[in-house]
């Protein structure tokens, strides 16, 4: 015969109550369980989210290479050579090494004056190939742009200025269009780097420094010796490759031995990467460990209650059996009860939760770098899906249990007259 | 075979309580027929083991040992579920504290067992009211037991008893817990049920009560001492 639908529903809508005093207590402890899940978990994306974007700022997969000194003899060359590629070795770079994105030569200039109206600032100037932009993520703020290639070619005396370095140079002014001097040379600022938080750098940080065209550099200092390369493989995997067919073309043009890896210092951010992302796994995993188990706690209030309801309500069980009930008619709605105390405080975490991470988010960090770097907890949809998912089980593990005393309660024992 | 009238046929049924340290033998070999239409009442002092019998009756327990027959169907080795649909189906259980649910109302304590039985709403609801209308608390069906008297307790319970139209009603001592009149309501209110082609078993200490049933099964200390069928005893035998 036909069962009514939603038996199990409605047997638990006539089930009697819990008192209201215990359900809110124990709806509370889920509530606080789960804000404490939703927390940690926002406060663990807020990170990765802002970690991600500062290392970011360097520009993500590139391998930085300084040229060094040779540590082995080669092919009757002794040990101890210096080995300095020059500008030209990039286009052949270029041709050479298949699957980049991209190889940049770098030279830097300590010490240079930069010069605007009454105002001289010190810092370092770096002569980069165009391609450098893309691969070090040097975005200009609206109304900039980036060197060009036509730049490189004529020798132009543009100028790109880290964020800080414009700031000192020029304070509220708009430095795009103005001119400039460098070293006593006039050049006119064609863009400013937007404002961003960089985690990882070499040669001091983007916001300090000026880029210039590397061969308007060589036409002003006469140096064409690169202090680094900069280059980025197509992709990732393909950076191995890449690192060691760089070391194969600059050993054929200036005699070393390519295994011998103290003549190219290298930063490959790729590798680091990967050790940044375990680590920030770690953090995240260690977080949800902890809400996890403040929100057990609550499951477990969740599961003594019930536990206390079956006991209490031993006779009724008994009652409902003697009457035909079947065990999953008697146990369906303890766990249903069970589950719903759970999803309840659940609910009530994440608006809670909700609320906090909207007000954190209105807090500004000012100009702590710290409170930058860990990031505004963030909710996302992913967070919740888990925290979901996590309350549904304890909800489930919750009334399962009880459920499972109430199933082997004996009517006939229950039922004796006292 | 029994014959097809039979509904309760039991033989050398033996219960045993197994409390860890004592065993206790609360039935000892009990031969037992019932045919559809009797009115037994199950007298004997207490603890002689006629509680022990209603449950394995009404397969709220199973017995130690003896073959049971409900309807001809044979109990020993039904899976929890099927007993289940047992209880539900053939039997309706009366008992002396009532066991209505006391936070439903009396409309819907009748329903649990049609509930169980999946009958559909609107079936329910006719049911009930029909049952209702028959043991006199039509005008109640909203209330909730607590806001019942005893006599009007046992009779949503009489009710919710007769609900799936089973084949027998087990009343343990349906009246001990009601003053003289109102458990008089309800021995009359069993005694109509029979006249309509009900079978019933009743368990009671008072002898008077008994007096009223057309057959008396005495138990003691866990065996049957006497089983006189009367003379077709009525109301008017009660005084
Ligand atoms: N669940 C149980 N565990 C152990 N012993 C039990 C159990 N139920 C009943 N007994 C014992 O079995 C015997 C019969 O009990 P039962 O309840 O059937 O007696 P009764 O005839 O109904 O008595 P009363 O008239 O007082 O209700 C008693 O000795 C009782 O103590
Ligand atoms: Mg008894």
């Amino acid at each position: 015969m036909a069962r009514p639908r939603f038996l199990v529903l409605q047997l638990f809508l006539r089930s009697s109550r819990v008192q209201k005093k215990r359900a809110i207590l124990t709806i509370a402890a889920i509530a606080w369980g789960t804000l404490a899940l939703l927390l940690l978990l926002a406060f663990g994306e807020g990170l990765g989210l802002s970690l991600g974007k500062a290392w970011a700022g360097m520009g993500t997969d590139i391998a930085v290479i300084w040229p060094g000194e040779t540590t082995v003899p080669w092919k009757g060359l002794p040990a101890g050579r210096a080995i300095r590629p020059r500008i030209d070795d990039i286009r052949a770079l270029k041709e050479r090494v298949p699957g980049l994105v991209g190889v940049s030569g770098e030279i830097i200039r300590w010490g240079t004056n930069f010069t605007h109206g009454d105002t001289t600032v010190n810092g370092p100037v770096k002569g980069v190939s165009t391609v450098w932009g893309q691969l070090r993520n040097q975005i200009p703020v609206a109304g900039g742009r980036f060197l060009n290639p036509l730049d490189d070619a004529q020798r132009r005396r543009v100028v790109f200025l880290g964020t800080d370095l414009a700031t000192e140079l020029f304070g509220e002014e708009d430095p795009i269009g103005e001119s400039i001097l460098i070293d006593k040379v006039p050049y006119t600022v064609i863009g400013v780097l937007i404002d961003k938080i960089m985690f990882g750098n070499y040669s001091g940080m983007d916001a300090d420094h000026a880029i210039i065209p590397i061969r308007t550099l060589h036409a002003q200092y006469g140096s064409d010796r690169l202090s680094v390369l900069v280059l980025k493989p197509e992709n990732r995997s393909g950076m191995k490759q890449a690192l060691s067919e760089v070391a194969q073309v600059l050993s054929a043009k200036y005699g070393f031995d390519p295994e011998d890896d103290r003549v190219l210092g290298t930063w490959d951010t790729v590798e680091t990467g990967k050790i940044r992302d375990n680590f920030l796994l770690g953090i995240k995993l260690f977080l949800s460990i902890i809400g996890v188990l403040t929100l057990t706690v609550g499951g477990i209030g969740v599961a003594n209650i019930m536990y206390a309801v079956v006991k209490e309500r031993t006779r009724e069980i008994g009652v409902k059996m003697a009457l035909g009930a079947r065990s999953h008619w008697v146990t369906g709605p303890i766990v249903l009860e069970g589950l719903t105390y759970t999803l309840l405080g659940g609910l009530t975490g994440l608006v809670v939760a909700t609320i906090l991470v909207f007000v954190l988010s209105l807090i500004p960090t000012g100009d702590s770098m710290a409170l930058d770097a860990l990031g505004k907890p963030t909710l996302s949809p992913a967070i919740a899906a888990t925290a979901a998912g996590v309350l549904g089980i304890i909800g489930l593990l919750a009334g399962y249990f009880p459920a499972r005393r109430a199933a082997s309660v004996e009517p006939a024992e229950t039922l004796r007259y006292e | 075979m029994p014959a097809n009238d039979t509904i309760i046929e039991m033989e050398g049924i033996r219960k045993v309580y197994d409390t860890g340290k004592i065993q206790v033998e609360a039935l000892r070999g009990i031969d037992l027929n019932i045919s559809q239409g009797e009115f037994v009442a199950i007298v004997g002092p207490s603890g002689s083991g006629k509680s022990t019998l209603m449950n394995l009756i009404g397969c709220l327990d199973t017995p130690t040992a003896g073959v049971y027959r409900l309807s001809g169907q044979l109990v020993a080795g039904m899976k929890k579920d099927e007993l289940a649909t047992i209880r539900n189906r053939r039997v309706g259980f009366i008992f002396q504290n009532f066991n209505l649910l006391p936070q439903i109302t009396a409309y819907e304590n009748v329903e649990m067992p049609l509930l169980f039985g999946g009958v559909p709403r609107r079936e329910r609801r006719n049911r009930i009211e029909e049952l209702m209308e028959r043991v006199g608390l039509k005008d109640r069906m909203e209330h909730k037991p607590t806001e019942l008297s005893g006599g009007q307790m046992q009779r949503v319970a009489v009710a919710r008893a007769l609900a799936m139209d089973p084949d027998i009603l087990l009343a343990d001592e349906p009246t001990g817990n009601l003053d003289t009149s109102s458990g008089g309501d309800i021995m009359e209110l069993f005694h109509e049920l029979w006249e309509q082609g009900g079978t019933m078993l009743v368990i009671t200490h008072d002898a008077a009560l008994a007096r009223r049933a057309a057959r008396q099964v005495e138990i003691q200390d866990g065996l049957i001492t006497r089983n006189t069928v009367g003379t077709g005893a009525g109301p008017a035998a009660s005084e």
